[in-house]
This record gives structure tokens, sequence and C-alpha cells, in this order.
């Protein structure tokens, strides 16, 4: 037995792309080694990156693989051993096996009598199998993007490869790829330890020999040591903390391979723009963390995550260039805020005829004449309901919502799209509604973040994204499969999270309606909505799978009363009499399904009820369902399920002592009305028949 | 794009350059006032075809030669895709991070006049500007010492005044209506040219085909390209139209390289 080690050095990988890369590593290093035979049964996988470099690690790796004993199957054992004497098909086939004629042995399987020939496969040398079958591995890892570099092109990979170091034990693998063999040799940190090769006498000794030449290898190390340096470097500056931004500590970690932490600090005059855009700029662009006072403010300093180690001479000369670069973004920034405020965003409105939306569909200036009309019937729906909104305002913030889009800022900053809009709207006094209905017009981003906080957001929010998937189904262009090119998936679930979190009384099946008054041809944006609605039960709340399916099968109503329902049947699902009732209420469906008679429209007769379970399960109904339904209306649906739940003996009854398919029609019809009124009636809040009894 | 580089790279045999090249960004004009925006700013550019194996250490070195110790800096190889949508160039590289300022693009080209390249080129282009406020430690590009001797000439002496009218130019007073008209002008040229190269007799010699004029054909699709860059600073070109454009000059750069590859494919041969 022994350890395996990989190392795959290349110029610098994208941080993207790294973690998913390393963990495939991995992936398939280990498959090969089972499909191999040249796996342990106990063994440890062990991985590692940096920019310049993906490693495997396993530790008990077979150094021969496993005999291999098979069994080949010939012909008939009386084709092959007519009156008991081996005849030339048995011949032929102990040659095809390459045993002799006397090592067949009869064996018996349903299909009858057959000879049989064990054949022994022995293991080979493990560094040979995986000097063959790695480079295979190592070429067929997937990457969002990659290049050619070697003339003739013969392979493509993610950048160029440099080196290769594998070793089984003390062993080179003699493992080739890219026109690169491998050796026992790894390379340390670009400047820190400079071109030297190092050698690397076996994997054990990997880490340790990579931390001598200024390279973490270990990727939770390396998070760990950055983290520790951002808390530290902190510590320096009283009352302060970092912000906290797990995305940028991870493409922090991957593009150091030795990490350390810069404090840095900029002119307080820049305080006066706004957080946002100092976030943006010291984030996105420079990967700076920023750091915040006591009473969470923005404080004028920030931290850099350097890919080197220098002492206090060199750590100036980096302060003062990241500090220089800094100040020029700012200075920019500054520069577009300025210049921007000279067209104010009513201006602007016009401009956006220029601003194309989608090709198929114009511009954001017919999306924005869109976005009106959804967010008017929007807001009239509401209002209906009794929520107080200002009508002006949000058709103003409708109106503006997208002017943003033609200002320098968004443009050097895309991804402040709406931020900036708002921003400006209350810098040039459009109203505190307005100004906050356009910041936040694209929450939430994600399942994470909130809503916007205001009611006339939250419409345009809600309107843009509807008024988007209208028009997008309506040209054919709704997702399919894992193809989702215009986010429609994402926007449908903004508009479920908003829906949902808001409390705003519109269900699914009226936005479903005002989409398609304006676009009837968007057909599917109901089914589409209710898929994102199961999806955020499931995903984003939780809740199981068959509670889903039981809401989301009765009526729709709200979101947020789905959201109740779905919460109130999760607390009383377990209860025996609960599970018994949805066992009875499957019955019921199949009976129904399999009854000839159509029951519709058919009422109970109480004259022909003859049976006491049957009179007395008719009773029970009569009697508890307008409890129900008065629970229901109040939606005490907790309740109200537990009051369903007190039918479970005269439904049982029912069933044990009621034939309801008798012979005489009249009774059998009667009886069918009876199943189905219980079923219709107790059935508002959930499907029962969907629950699984877990 | 000089032809040094887009030419140059179609070519199969083996061929380094390095030069200078101003390179004009109508839309990155700030009349002078923004200290780290330039319409013009000037770009180092080496080609290398092949790349040689150890081309970033090279690169490295080539820091070091112009008095930076990168021991007391921070270096970072970022990845960042080039492309030049309207020559149909594209490559895969990184911007080089120097203590947070982006000094150096590299890129490993792909493909050029929508041709893929065999074999690849690295190029390597440095922000001369960028680089040189950095080393002389200047907040605004315009402070840049540009010549010592006699006197101390600074940068914003030498450009400033071509910043301002330029931007002036480029973003009121260029007249749209002649920018459309020139860029048809340079454009139906162009394609001139390259109908005739496409009908050029398969028995002509290499030397009567290298008379034919590929180069002015690409200078005329560089004055498209540039006419292009124009139309959009001065906001003439809406989205919508922008990709009809590009496609359109992307057709010219197209039929120049596959114009030149036959060219320089008869040389090899002949």
């Amino acid at each position: 037995m022994a350890e395996l080690l990989l190392e795959v050095g290349l110029e610098e990988i994208p941080a993207r792309m790294i973690a998913d890369a390393q963990s495939e590593l991995a992936r398939r290093v280990e498959a090969l080694l089972a499909r191999q035979r040249l796996l342990e049964s106990a063994t440890t996988i062990t991985s590692y990156s940096t920019p310049r470099r993906l490693a495997v690690r396993v530790q008990g790796v077979l150094t021969q693989q496993l005999d291999l004993q098979e069994e080949l199957t010939g012909p008939s054992w009386k084709a092959a051993f007519p009156e008991g004497q081996p005849g030339p098909a048995a011949q032929a086939f102990a040659k095809k096996a390459g045993v002799p004629v006397t090592a067949l042995k009869k064996i018996t399987t349903p299909k009858g009598e057959y000879a049989s020939a064990t054949i022994q496969r022995p293991g080979q040398r493990a560094e040979k199998v995986l000097g063959e079958e790695l480079g295979k591995e190592i070429g067929a890892l997937s990457w969002p993007k990659t290049m050619y570099w070697r003339p003739n092109k013969p392979e493509r990979f993610v950048r160029p490869l440099r080196w290769l170091l594998c070793l089984l034990g003390e062993n080179v693998v003699p493992l080739e790829f890219a026109g690169i063999r491998a050796a026992n040799v790894s390379y340390g940190h670009r400047i820190l330890h400079g071109d030297r090769p190092i050698a690397i006498g076996r994997p054990a000794d990997y880490l340790a020999t990579l931390e001598a030449a200024f390279v973490v290898a270990d990727v939770g190390l390396r998070r760990h040591r950055i983290r520790t340096a951002l808390d530290a470097a902190t510590r320096t500056l009283p009352g302060a903390r970092w912000r906290e931004d797990e995305a940028l500590v991870e493409q922090v970690t991957h593009l150091t391979e030795w990490p350390t932490v810069l404090v840095g600090n900029f002119q307080s005059e820049f305080l006066v723009l706004p957080e946002e855009v100092l976030v943006t700029v010291m984030r996105d662009h420079q990967k700076y963390f920023a750091i915040e006072d006591k009473q969470h403010a923005l404080a004028s300093h920030f931290l850099a995550v350097l890919n080197t180690e220098v002492g206090p001479e060199g750590m100036a000369i980096i302060r003062h260039g990241n500090e220089r670069v800094l100040r020029a973004r700012f200075n920019d920034a500054r520069f577009f805020w300025n210049y921007d405020q000279k067209l104010p965003l009513e201006q602007r409105v016009e401009k956006l005829k220029t601003v194309t939306f989608q090709r198929d569909l114009g511009s954001y200036y017919s999306k924005t004449e869109s976005n009106l009309l959804m967010a008017k019937a929007l807001g009239a729906a509401v209002a209906a309901q009794g929520i107080p909104l200002d009508h002006a305002a949000l058709e103003r913030a409708v109106l503006l919502a997208k002017t943003d889009l033609t200002t320098e800022l968004v443009k050097e900053f895309t991804e402040l799209q709406g931020i900036v809009g708002g921003l400006y709207a209350r810098a040039q006094g459009l109203g505190e509604i307005v100004a906050q209905a356009i910041y936040s017009q694209y929450m939430p981003a994600g399942v994470e973040d909130s809503i916007p906080a205001t009611v006339e957001g939250q419409i345009l929010g809600l309107a843009d994204r509807l008024a988007t998937i209208a028009e997008m189904f309506a040209i054919g262009l709704e997702p399919s499969g894992s193809k989702d090119p215009f986010a429609l998936r994402r926007a449908a679930n903004g508009i479920v999270k908003i829906l949902a979190e808001s409390g705003l009384p519109l269900t699914l099946a009226a936005l479903e309606a005002m989409a398609l008054k304006s676009l009837p041809r968007a057909g599917a944006v109901g089914t589409f909505l209710k898929e994102r609605l199961d999806f955020y039960l499931r995903e984003v709340r939780g809740y199981a799978y068959d509670v889903v399916n039981a809401v989301l099968s009765t009526g729709l109503t709200t979101v947020t009363d789905a959201v109740a329902r779905a919460q109130a049947l999760t607390q009383v699902r377990g209860s025996d009499d609960l599970l018994a009732i949805s066992t009875a209420f499957k019955r019921i469906k199949n009976i129904l399904r399999q009854a000839e008679e159509k029951q519709d429209g058919d009422s109970v007769a109480s004259e022909s009820l003859t049976e006491p379970a049957e009179r007395h399960l008719y009773a029970e109904a009569l009697r508890v369902a307008p409890q129900v339904e008065a629970m229901r209306a109040r939606q005490e649906y907790v309740e109200a399920l537990e009051r369903v739940a007190t039918l479970r003996p005269a439904i049982d009854s029912f069933f044990d002592q009621v034939m309801v398919m008798a012979p005489e029609p009249h009774l059998r019809r009667n009886r069918l009305a009876l199943i189905a009124s219980v079923l219709n009636d107790f059935s508002r809040i959930a499907d029962f028949s969907e629950i699984v009894p877990g | 794009m000089s032809p040094e580089t887009f030419l140059r790279v179609l070519d199969p045999r083996p061929f380094s350059v390095a030069y200078a090249q101003p390179s004009r960004r109508p839309a990155d004009g700030r009349y002078g006032e923004n200290p780290n925006r330039l319409f013009k700013h000037t770009q180092f550019q080496v080609v290398l075809k092949p790349p040689p194996v150890n081309v970033q250490e090279i690169y490295l070195e080539s820091l070091a030669a112009i008095g930076i110790d990168l021991r007391q800096h921070d270096l970072k190889f970022e990845e960042d895709n080039w492309e030049a949508p309207t020559l149909g160039a594209w490559g895969i590289g990184w911007q080089v991070m120097l203590d947070g300022q982006e000094i150096t693009q590299f890129t490993y080209f792909q493909q050029c006049g929508g041709l893929d390249l065999d074999p690849i080129s690295a190029e390597i282009t440095y922000g001369l500007e960028r680089i040189a406020s950095f080393l002389q430690d200047v907040d605004s590009l315009y402070d840049v010492v540009w010549a010592r001797t006699p006197n101390p000439v600074t940068y914003g002496e030498v450009r400033h005044l071509e910043e301002v009218q330029f931007s002036v130019y480029n973003f009121e007073q260029a007249d749209v209506e002649k920018l459309w008209e020139h860029l048809r002008l340079y454009e139906a040229e162009c394609q001139q040219l390259l109908s005739r190269a496409a009908q050029l007799p398969e028995e002509l010699s290499p030397a009567e085909r290298r008379r034919f004029p590929v180069l002015a054909a690409y200078d005329l699709c560089l004055k498209c390209s540039h006419l292009f860059n124009l139309l959009d600073a001065r906001g003439a070109i809406s989205v919508t139209e922008r990709v009809g454009i590009i496609a359109r000059i992307r057709v010219l750069a197209v039929g120049i390289a596959k114009a030149y590859s036959r060219m320089i494919a008869r040389e090899s041969h002949g």
C-alpha cells in the first residue's frame, strides 16, 4: 500500500474556477482508482489548490491491482460435451478462455446447464496503470472556458500546463499530459521562492515542503489565515470591524498562495459619496474589504489581501500604491456622480429609446411602458384590498426606474443599477417613496436577500419581473431544462418571495390574469409561477414535498396563505388520526375514479342512507364541516386540521361496515355522493391524499 | 489594432515584435478633467509567436528591467480575457495587477479576423501612462514627466490640449451624418478590394499576389472601426444597431484575414 500524490501545475487559473476543478479532480482520481481496483477500503482523499496548482493526495492506494477472477459462460453443456466427452464447441471455448478443456465446469443457470471457465486476470502495477490513465482524467476536467497554447492545437485546457508532479510512494508515476512528463518536482511562490524547482521526496512531505517555499496549498488553512489576518489588521484600528463578505474571502483565497493583509486609508472627503458606491469600488474593482466603525458607518480605511510577504519598507510601498489606485477610482466615481447630475433622471426617459432591452422586445423605453401598465394594474388590485399606497409616486418610480442605465456611473459600475437610480432620485429631490422604490427594484437579489421595504417598491419589483416574464413567454423565450438565458426563473423566484414576505393580497392567479390581459400568448405563465411557488416552499422554506403537493393541489389563494397552510400541515401531519384520514382520502379518490357513475352534482339523499355507519359519517361531516370552514376563514389552520382529524372514527367505521359499491344502484350512487362530499368539504386547506406516511 | 499584430499573428511562421502604439478610445475622453482617463493612451505591445514556455517569467523580468523590485510589491495575475469584436479577435489571459493597479494585459490570442490561430501568439500590452505614473508616483497622468532633457516636460504639456479638443469633437461636434457617410465609403472601398482579392486567378505567382493591397484594405477596415467608436461616443448608435454594425466591420476583418492567409500560404509553399 502506498500514498499517491498528483499535482497539476498551471499558469494562474481563474479564481472563480478553482474550487470546482479541485473537487472534480479529486472525484476523478478516486473513481479511477476504484475502477482500476487500486483502492484500499480505508482510503483518505484530500485535495489542495492554489492559483497555480491543483493537487490530490490519496492514502491507501494499492501498488498492484487486485487479481481478477472472472467466470466466463460458454456453450450449453450438452453442446460442449456430447455424450460426456468434450466436443469441438468445448475445445473452441477453452481455447478462447485460455484454459485446458479439463478445467471447464458445469454451471446451472435458470436457462439451463452451461460450460463455464474460471480465468485469472493478474493485476498490473499501479504505476503503469496510473501512468496510462491519469492524464486522461486531467484532460477530461470540465472548465467554463478553455484555450489552446501548443502548436498544432493538440489539447484545450484552462491555462497552459507548466509541470506535473506525480508520486506513488517515493516513485514517480510515468504520467504524461500536454507534452509534459511527471516528475518529483514542484514550484514555490513566484516571487518569494522564485523559479527554483523543489523536490518532493514523498507525498507526505508535500504540504510542508510547499509551506517552506511560501505556498499554503491547503485551501481551508489559507482561508483561515486570511480571516485571522483580517481580524488582526482590524484590531490596529480602534473600534473598527471589517465588513464580512464571504464571497470576497473566497475570491482572495483563490487569488493567493501566501496571503498577508494590508491596512490602507483613504481621504475622509470621499465619505460624502454614497456608501454603496464606495463599497462597490472597493469590493468589485479592488477586492478590498470595507471597514466600519462602531455605529456600522463606513470608515475611511480598507483591507487588501496581498499575495506576498514584505517587511515594513515594502508594506509602505504597497500601501502607497493601493491607496493611490483607490484614490483614482474614487475620483472617477466622484467625477461620474457630478457629471450625471447635469442631466436629471426625468430628462433621461427619452434616452431609454436607444437602450435595447431585448432584441425582439425593443428598448427600455417600451419596457418602461409595459412596466407602467403592469404596475398600474397591480397598484389598483392592491388598493382595492385596502392597502394604502401612493399611486402617483409609484408611477413616477416606474417611469424613472430604468433611466439610470443612461448614467455614466452605472455604465462604469453596472452592478449598481437601480441603486444609483434611487440615490440620484433622492439627490434630485424626487421624494423618498420614489427614491426607495427605484433603489430597491432589483431586491431580492437571491433567496437570502430581503425584499423592498415599501409597498411601492414591492409593486415596482413585481411589475418589472412579471412584465419581463410575460413578454418573454409571449415570444417563446421561456426557460427550458437548464437553459434560462434571461434568468426568468430567478425573476419568478423574486415575485414569489416578494408576495410571500410582503403579505400583499395578490394571488398567483391574479398575476397570471394581469399578464395574460396584455399578452394572451403568454399562456404558460401561470404554471411557471406555480412551479416557482413549489420551489420556494420546498427549497427556501424547507417544507416536505408531500406537504407542498398537498397545499398546492387545493385551490390557490395568496402565497402567504399557502405558506401558512404548509406550516400548519407540517405541524399536524405526524398525528395518527391525520395519517388515517390521508389513507382514507386516497381510498375515496380511488373509488371515485373507478366508479362508473358520475358523481357531479349528485347530492346525498339522507333517506337513502341505510347503514348506521353511513348515517353517522353523514351527520359528523355535516356537523364538523361548518366548524372547519369557519376556522379556515379565520386562517386558524392548525385548529382546522385538528378538527378534520376528529372525523377519523366516523370514516374508519364507515369503511369497515359499509360497502360503497353496493349492488343496488341508488345505494351505490348515494354512497359515492357521500364520500365525494366528505372529500370535497375537507380538502380545502390541503389535499390529504398527497400526504406520504413518513 | 496595429497590422503588426493583426496580420502577423495570422502567419504560421515564428515572429516576435515589440512597438509603442497609440490607442484611441473616443468614449474614454474626459475633456482632460479626469486625472486617470484618457481618450488616447500609449500601449507598449509585445507579440511573441509561438509563446516561449517561460513567457510569464520573461514578463516578470521585464518589470524588473524597468526598475520594479517585485520583492517589494504585490503582484497578481487575475482572469481577464481580451476581445475586439469588430476585428473578430479574442484571447484568453489576465490583467496583471501590481499593488492593486492594472499595469498589463496579458493575452494568449486564440482567434484573429475570425480565424483560429496556429500557432497562437502571446500578446503583452503594457499601459505606458499607468506604468509611468506608477514609477514616478504621481496622482495625475498629466503630471507624468514625459521628457527630462533639456528641461522636464510633463505629459499634460504635451497632450492635455489634444484631450480637450478631441473630447469636444468626439462628444459634441463630430457630424453624425458625415461619420455615417465616411463609414459607408470606407466600408465600400474595403469591400471592393476584398471582392477583387477573392477573384484573383489561381495561377497568379506569389510575387504578383504580394502586390495585392491587403494592407490597404486593413487600413480601411481600421478607419471603419474608429468611425464606429466615434459614432458610439457621439451617442449615435443604439444598442440595437450596435450588434449589426460590429458584424459589418467584422465581415471586413474576416475577409482581410482570409486574403492575407491565402497570400502567405502561397508564399510559404512557393
